[in-house]
């Protein structure tokens, strides 16, 4: 077969542009993560060792920012994937415009990010003019002002509503795919409809969804324009992920050697999710020689 | 008869209940963007009003607004473009001539997808200032173009695989180059698989929002940038925004409700077709 045919010219551009967009900042990275580098002052250039690492590791800003990092993973992921998996079994279902609830539910995945955060900012979630004010207060609730008082919570709404529509893009052709004749079955055998959700459709979807998870993880760990426009990180560090202290340290401080330190925690954290993430999906190529 | 209309009035109920609750934001947007400055902003909300078209105007008539989308289509278009040049020669030989290593090469280009931005920010930032690319368009599409490459190339390798390889040997038996058999025959084959990929990638593109945020300014910028510029202020412009953003968001929205059954194999690699 592959006789007579030249592989390597056509591959080689690809492969090229990925290598050298992989390695060359990557090593920079790692280079500058080892010295004292600011912008502000880019005489004073110099080796640092380990010492902003200390610095990242042993300051308050770097854990707190870990741990909304793996809060609004966490949350967001949870949400996601139960409400896609309810919306998608509900969707699997036939009911008069189905097709047109389904256009309607996997909308905002094509939002931009900055847009539906200042939807949701403004017109659904401000405190004095947002639509959740006025149903709490017509209720005789009060207000919540969700950015000041609980911005992390408000982020992993919005997030969970962009999100969610991803998991049911991905998760209803697979439970389509579910063979007919075995739901069937399921149902003369007298299975309700929980009782097929919970013994033929949920064990279906479950590797559906450890890819769903897989991908977002990925990309919720660098979540970032939804916290520039919405809290800007705060108030203080309260919706601070690891993204926005990087983006902080260096654009705001610019401190490439600290940002460069706390970019490698990113891309150590990444890789441990990708691990998996590249494992599965490589089980999808056994076929290839 | 009677189960039948019980039990389809639930799934009917909930299904729609879901769909709009998902949607009244977006509904909400829209609405926003017919609304005058002051009824954008009436307690109780207002959902019956006298529709203007002022906004649109308003929006239209600024001379940056329009720059800002014509950024936005020439780098997503750019980046598409570049993209798909780079991948479609990478994807046709490792789906018809696949090798020993080919599975290692895709899943390697998988994995660079998983470089988080952030983690590289400041060199390409510094790269980026040296070279002058910053706030340019051609800086945009080259970094655009680079990291939807993976995703472009698994897409099309999944349905480049879908072409039965003999008709490409057959093409070749009459005596076609390796060009001629790409060009004349497999592309015109999977042409729909093809503009499936390149509208995965036009929207990933121009809803790209981190770099855009960090690379450009005012020359370069997207409508992802022009949006987030309305978060400063605490400003009242929430009917301009709005109807700035319904036509941000309108053509990808449109691309994405077209092709949003080839999509799945893009955004998942592969791993669930």
């Amino acid at each position: 077969m592959t006789r007579g045919v030249r592989t390597k010219p056509l591959l080689a551009p690809s492969v090229a542009a990925l290598f050298v967009w992989m390695i060359v900042p990557l090593a920079m990275t790692l280079w500058f993560s080892a010295e004292h580098y600011n912008l502000l002052a880019p005489a004073k250039r110099s080796f640092a060792g380990l010492d902003n690492y200390r610095y990242l590791l042993t300051g308050r800003a770097l854990w707190v920012a870990m741990g909304n990092t793996l809060l609004l993973v966490g949350l967001v992921l949870a949400a996601t994937l139960v409400f896609g998996t309810l919306f998608t079994v509900l969707l699997d279902r036939e009911f008069p415009g189905r097709n047109v609830c389904r256009l309607l539910v996997i909308a905002p995945f094509f939002m931009m990010p900055t847009v539906s955060a200042l939807i949701w900012k403004n017109m659904l979630m401000n405190p004095v003019f947002g639509i959740f004010a006025w149903i709490t207060r017509s209720a005789g609730l009060g207000t919540v002002d969700f950015f000041a008082h609980m911005p992390l919570v408000a982020i992993v709404v919005i997030v969970s509503w962009e999100w969610t529509p991803f998991a049911v893009l991905i998760l209803l052709p697979a439970l389509q795919s579910l063979n007919k004749e075995l739901k069937e079955a399921a149902r003369l055998d007298g299975a309700g409809a929980v009782a097929l959700f919970w013994h033929v459709e949920l064990p279906h979807l479950l590797r559906p969804m450890a890819v769903v998870a897989m991908i977002e993880t990925i990309f919720f760990l660098s979540l970032f324009a939804e916290i520039y426009v919405t809290t800007g990180g705060g108030p203080g560090l309260a919706s601070t992920n690891l993204a926005y202290l990087i983006f902080r340290d260096a654009l705001f401080d610019w401190d490439v050697g600290r940002a460069s330190a706390g970019g490698m925690l990113a891309i150590v954290l990444a890789n441990i999710v990708a691990f998996f993430l590249v494992r599965v999906v490589g089980r999808s190529l056994e076929d290839l020689p | 008869m009677k189960t039948t209309w019980r039990s389809r009035l639930m799934p009917t109920l909930a299904g729609w209940t879901v769909a709009l609750a998902m949607f009244f934001p977006i509904f909400w947007m829209f609405l926003t963007g017919f609304k005058t400055e002051i009824t954008a902003v009436a307690t109780p909300p207002a959902a019956i009003f006298r529709p203007t078209l002022e906004n649109y105007s308003a929006v239209l008539q600024r001379a940056d607004y329009v720059q800002f989308a014509i950024n936005s289509v020439v780098v997503a278009l750019g980046s598409t473009l570049v993209a798909l040049m780079l991948a479609v020669p990478a994807a046709y030989s490792m789906a018809f001539f696949p090798t020993r290593r080919t599975r290692d090469i895709l899943l390697w280009m998988l994995s660079t997808k998983m470089l988080p931005a952030v983690g590289v920010l400041v060199p390409i930032y510094l790269l980026w200032r040296n070279f002058g690319l910053l706030d340019t368009r051609v800086g945009l599409v080259l970094i655009d173009s680079i990291s939807v490459l993976p995703i472009v190339v698994w897409m099309l390798f999944s349905f480049f695989r879908e072409v039965p390889s003999q008709i490409l040997e057959a093409s070749r038996m009459d005596g076609a180059t390796q060009g001629q058999e790409l060009m004349h025959v497999l592309l015109p084959l999977s042409m729909p698989g093809i503009a499936a990929t390149a509208l995965l990638s036009i929207i990933l593109c121009w809803n790209e929002a981190f770099w855009s945020l960090n690379l450009t300014t005012v020359k370069a910028a997207t409508l992802t940038a022009f949006t987030a510029s309305f978060s400063n202020p605490e400003g009242l412009f929430w009917a301009k925004l709005s109807a700035a953003s319904t036509l941000a968001i309108a053509p990808i929205l449109v691309f994405g409700w077209i092709s949003q059954r080839q999509l799945v194999r893009g955004l998942s690699f592969g791993a669930v077709k």
